[in-house]
């Protein structure tokens, strides 16, 4: 009994728009748009559509037996949903089938299993919920970016909950092993490890077409036969590629098409069939652990994290961009949280390795840029610009802890606010019900503040400054609007009022920070 | 070979590639090389060629004793050597402007007279080649064309000519058409011809109309500095970054793209200063363009430097550019790179072909020029990998390799 894993990966990163350094500080878009849409229409008519076209009349033809697994990033489902939504809606029908397993991922594409494991966690979610929100499916099993692996990251997928993980089968790690069994993570037992066979899978995305491969063609016959002959313990054999090599990597003309969906005929004759990930992991038990001190990845000859983090441009770069993290965690914004996650893609470091030979071709085939360099110049003004839009939300004098302590604060105060607001509404009511008309309006809000302003001196001993930023808001308001008006007045002023205050001054920074300290 | 600068009294790039490539010959062994220059100042390297200058090589019969010879050139050649060529004039010179010894005055420059001066060295040629027994001949530039055909013809040995640069480069496509002719006559003449570049190969086949097979392309290389230049300090309390460009300032350097881009530069940052090391006939059209945008207090013109004060500029420099328009090979960006600086450099430069390690620009895209600036002086890590990955690599660059290049060059035409 055997069975073949397949899954797909679909990335496609922002690309940055050619960002001088004259744009620092005044340009706040970064991304060609032109190039994005360019590259992913592209990609999508050739490949990405046809081969979904491909799939479903498999698992229409072959019922259940054929089945899938998909892994898409968070930024390539937005650029697909922007410029080809006809691909999400066709995914959908796909996921309405049954047969395709949705993977779950870093939303980005990004490195920050290695850097960042709070942002790495917070980006995990934010593509399940993704995935859900898109195909109603929670994903189970985890596939980091580019399958980067280590004993560090198994802790950190397991704590999540996954079953498993997919990595990739490097020969510095399993040595005499096969990748044709379910293993354990070394450090987290619990965490299955499903393993690539690069050898059938590059057979494949890299091999089909080549002419000077003494198993050209290769047929779909051919290739189940060489998956049959396999020693019989060897029950799963994990075919992962990038969807691409459907119409892309191997054009329409090459007949991978048609291989594909000859692979289903083929495999039944000899008894092997398709399992989704979650099915391989619920079926079959590791036979061994496997320890991976060193992150691993499937990327160069060396399959190691070096195509990122090779040389002193990218882990500047990294460094930089992952330095910023908490202070981003803290942001609001929702464009702040966009650029955030576009400029960790991991393919902006990739573009920046100073490889040569056969790994060098490699990057810079994907590269957008002349030069490793340039890459690095690019991305650096951008990283600048966005380092200056987080500091403008959160002055760099501050520590982050306090800083998080007075975001505490004020939003404690505009609760409160909103709640006296409703009192202050509220009694205003009952006063012009009381009163039918003889007293000005105006007094009326005027006599409840006060108090409340004391009650929160009194339980929360608000700091000096904040009390007549507050007490000024209601003259205001009073001055120039009619009391109906105040609630929105209101809602406005203690954003300014926290700008004012951390900015000028530590001083006064300080004091809320001593405050919010014994809530915590 | 016949050269028209070598080291230390050096105008230009040329001396210093003739220099290093006769070094790295010598450094194959089984060499003995002839070097004839215009005007040896005495204090040539004379260890590895035998120095002969054209000025101390007699074309009229001067009947003066050992001593007086000794007196006037003993601290340039041997007397000796001056007895042999005596021996070898070949026609009566009188009519020419001699000095004492039998000898025509060389500047052993560029001055005005140039074309005569050339021609005077290639009637001395004719001397050296009768008295200096050799099996090949190798001329250095379109200056010593002449004197090479002239030897050639008198020796019947096969000529190599040294292409370090054509007058397409020198003057944007203007051509002069009597230099081009000095310049097509010795490629057609020549049984070889060595170009410093793919760039100048590819000129000699489309624009001198010499048939592929008699161009090979020997890139130059860089001699390794020597630890007093290597531990130069740079000038303490520098608090701003220094931009440099550093060469002649003509047309063919593209200054013009420096100060542009100089300007972009500086209107974003303020502590950067720019630097123009060097002299030419754009000087004062360049001090007015920097004038004129606004930014003479950061940008500098230092006049010529030459030796080591070269070395305490780059020493003190943080990045340095070579922004020219059509360069055949262009050594400084490798000097730099060895002195630690990154550098960035124009694609129509011949460097370009073999460097990795640097930022490479077309001379017009100012633009692109102005952003490599501002990474390489704001990104600590862009410093860092280009001045380490550079160093590394400019170490590779040996001229004993260029050497042996040439050498074969030479089996194949004796063989």
């Amino acid at each position: 009994m055997k069975a073949i894993c397949f899954y797909f990966q679909i990335h496609q990163p922002f690309r940055l728009k050619n960002y001088r350094f004259f744009d620092i500080g005044n340009d706040h878009y970064y991304y060609d748009d032109f190039a994005n849409d360019e590259i992913i229409t592209r990609i999508a008519q050739r490949s990405y559509l046809p081969a979904n076209e491909m799939l479903l009349d498999m698992i229409k033809q072959y019922g259940n037996k054929f089945k899938v697994a998909f892994s898409i990033s968070g930024t390539a489902l937005e650029q697909l949903e922007i410029y080809v939504p006809e691909f999400i809606d066709s995914m959908k029908d796909l996921a309405a089938t049954g047969c395709v397993e949705f993977l779950s991922e870093t939303y980005a594409h990004s490195l920050a299993s290695l850097e960042d494991p709070e942002e790495f966690i917070m980006q995990v979610k934010e593509h399940d919920k993704k995935i859900y929100q898109l195909f109603g499916q929670h994903p189970k099993v985890f596939r980091n970016t580019e399958l980067i692996y280590s004993d560090d990251i198994s802790a950190l997928v397991a704590s999540m909950g996954f079953k498993g993980a997919i990595t990739d089968g490097a020969k510095h790690i399993l040595g005499w092993k096969s990748p044709n069994y379910i293993y354990a993570s070394a450090l987290a037992p619990k965490l299955k490890l499903m393993l690539k066979n690069s050898k059938l899978s590059d057979d494949i995305s890299f091999r089909f077409n080549n002419y000077e491969w003494e198993s050209y063609p290769l047929t779909a016959d051919k290739y189940i036969d060489w998956i049959a002959q396999l020693p019989d313990d060897e029950q799963i054999i994990n075919l992962f590629m990038n969807y691409e090599t459907f119409g892309e990597l191997q054009p329409r003309e090459s007949g991978i098409f048609d291989f594909m969906k000859a692979l289903p005929r083929f495999a039944a004759k000899k008894g092997i069939e398709f399992w989704t990930p979650s099915e391989v992991l619920a079926k079959l038990k590791p036979v061994s652990q496997l320890s991976v001190p060193f992150p691993m990845s499937w990327a160069d000859e060396a399959r190691d994290t070096s195509a990122w983090l090779g040389n002193i441009l990218q882990t500047e770069a990294v460094k930089k961009l992952y330095s910023i993290a908490e202070r981003v965690h803290l942001c609001q914004d929702r464009r702040i949280k966009q650029d955030w996650y576009y400029l960790q893609a991991s393919d902006h470091f990739f573009y920046m390795s100073t490889k040569h030979s056969s790994d060098g071709s490699v990057h810079s085939h994907y590269s957008p840029y002349e030069s490793p360099y340039a890459a690095f110049t690019n991305y650096m003004n951008v990283l600048s610009d966005f380092m200056i839009r987080v500091r403008e939300q959160f002055p760099e004098n501050i520590e982050n802890e306090e800083l998080n302590s007075l975001l505490l604060t004020i939003r404690n105060q505009e609760n409160e606010i909103e709640q006296l607001n409703r009192e202050v509404e509220m009694m205003r009511r009952n006063i012009v019900k009381d009163t039918t008309g003889d007293f000005p309006v105006e007094d009326a809000p005027a006599a409840p503040e006060p108090k409340p302003v004391k009650r929160a001196l009194s339980a929360k001993k608000a700091p000096a400054k904040k009390a007549p930023a507050k007490k000024a808001a209601p003259k205001k308001a009073e001055a120039k609007k009619p009391a109906t008006k105040k609630a929105p007045a209101k809602k406005a002023e203690p954003k300014k009022a926290v700008a004012k205050k951390a900015e000028p001054k530590k001083a006064t920074a300080k004091k809320p920070a001593k405050k919010a300290a014994p809530k915590k | 070979m016949f050269g028209w600068e070598f080291p230390p009294h050096i105008l230009g790039g040329l001396g210093t590639a003739s220099y290093g490539l006769t070094k790295g010959m010598a450094q194959n062994g089984d060499m003995d090389i002839t070097f004839v220059i215009p005007k040896p100042w005495g204090d040539e390297p004379k260890d590895f060629a035998r120095i002969i200058g054209a000025n101390c090589t007699p074309v009229a019969w001067r009947d003066v004793n050992w001593d007086y010879v000794e007196s006037r050139i003993g601290n340039v050649m041997n007397p000796q050597t001056y007895y042999d060529l005596r021996d070898h004039i070949y026609s009566d010179f009188n009519y020419m402007h001699t000095n004492d010894l039998g000898c025509i005055e060389f500047s052993g420059r560029y001055p005005e007279n140039l074309l005569e001066e050339i021609n005077n060295y290639s009637i001395v040629a004719g001397v050296i080649a009768r008295t200096v027994d050799c099996d090949i001949i190798h001329s250095h530039d379109w200056l010593t064309y002449p004197a090479g055909i002239h030897a050639k013809q008198v020796t019947g040995k096969p000529l190599v000519i040294h292409v370090h640069a054509t007058d397409f480069d020198r003057s944007r496509g203007n051509v002069n058409p009597t230099v081009f002719n000095i310049e097509r006559d010795g490629m057609i003449n020549a049984d070889h011809i060595i170009t410093v570049s793919n760039l100048t190969r590819q000129t000699v086949i489309e624009k001198y109309g010499i048939p592929a097979h008699k161009v090979t392309t020997v890139h130059n290389a860089v001699e390794p500095l020597n630890d007093e230049l290597l531990n130069l300090q740079a000038p303490p309390g520098k608090t701003s970054k220094v931009i440099t460009f550093l060469g002649r300032i003509t047309m063919q350097k593209g200054p013009e793209y420096f100060v542009e881009a100089a300007a972009q530069v500086l209107s974003k940052v303020q502590n950067a200063q720019f630097v123009m090391a060097g002299s030419g006939d754009m000087m004062e059209k360049m001090i007015r363009l920097v004038a004129r945008r606004g930014i003479s207090d950061r940008f500098h013109f230092t006049g010529f430097l030459k030796g080591k004060q070269v070395y305490e500029m780059l020493k003190a420099s943080d990045v340095y550019i070579m922004p020219s328009v059509s360069e055949p090979f262009g050594i400084s960006p490798l000097e730099a790179m060895q002195m630690g600086v990154p550098s960035i450099i124009s694609k129509q430069s011949g460097c370009a072909e073999i460097l990795e390690n640097v930022i490479k620009v077309d001379y017009w895209d100012t633009n692109a020029i102005a952003d490599a600036i501002y990474s390489i002086i704001k990104y600590p890590a862009m410093f860092k990998q280009l001045q380490e990955q550079g160093l590394e690599e400019v170490n590779q660059i040996v001229w004993k390799k260029a050497g042996a290049k040439v050498i074969d060059i030479y089996h194949s035409l004796i063989g």
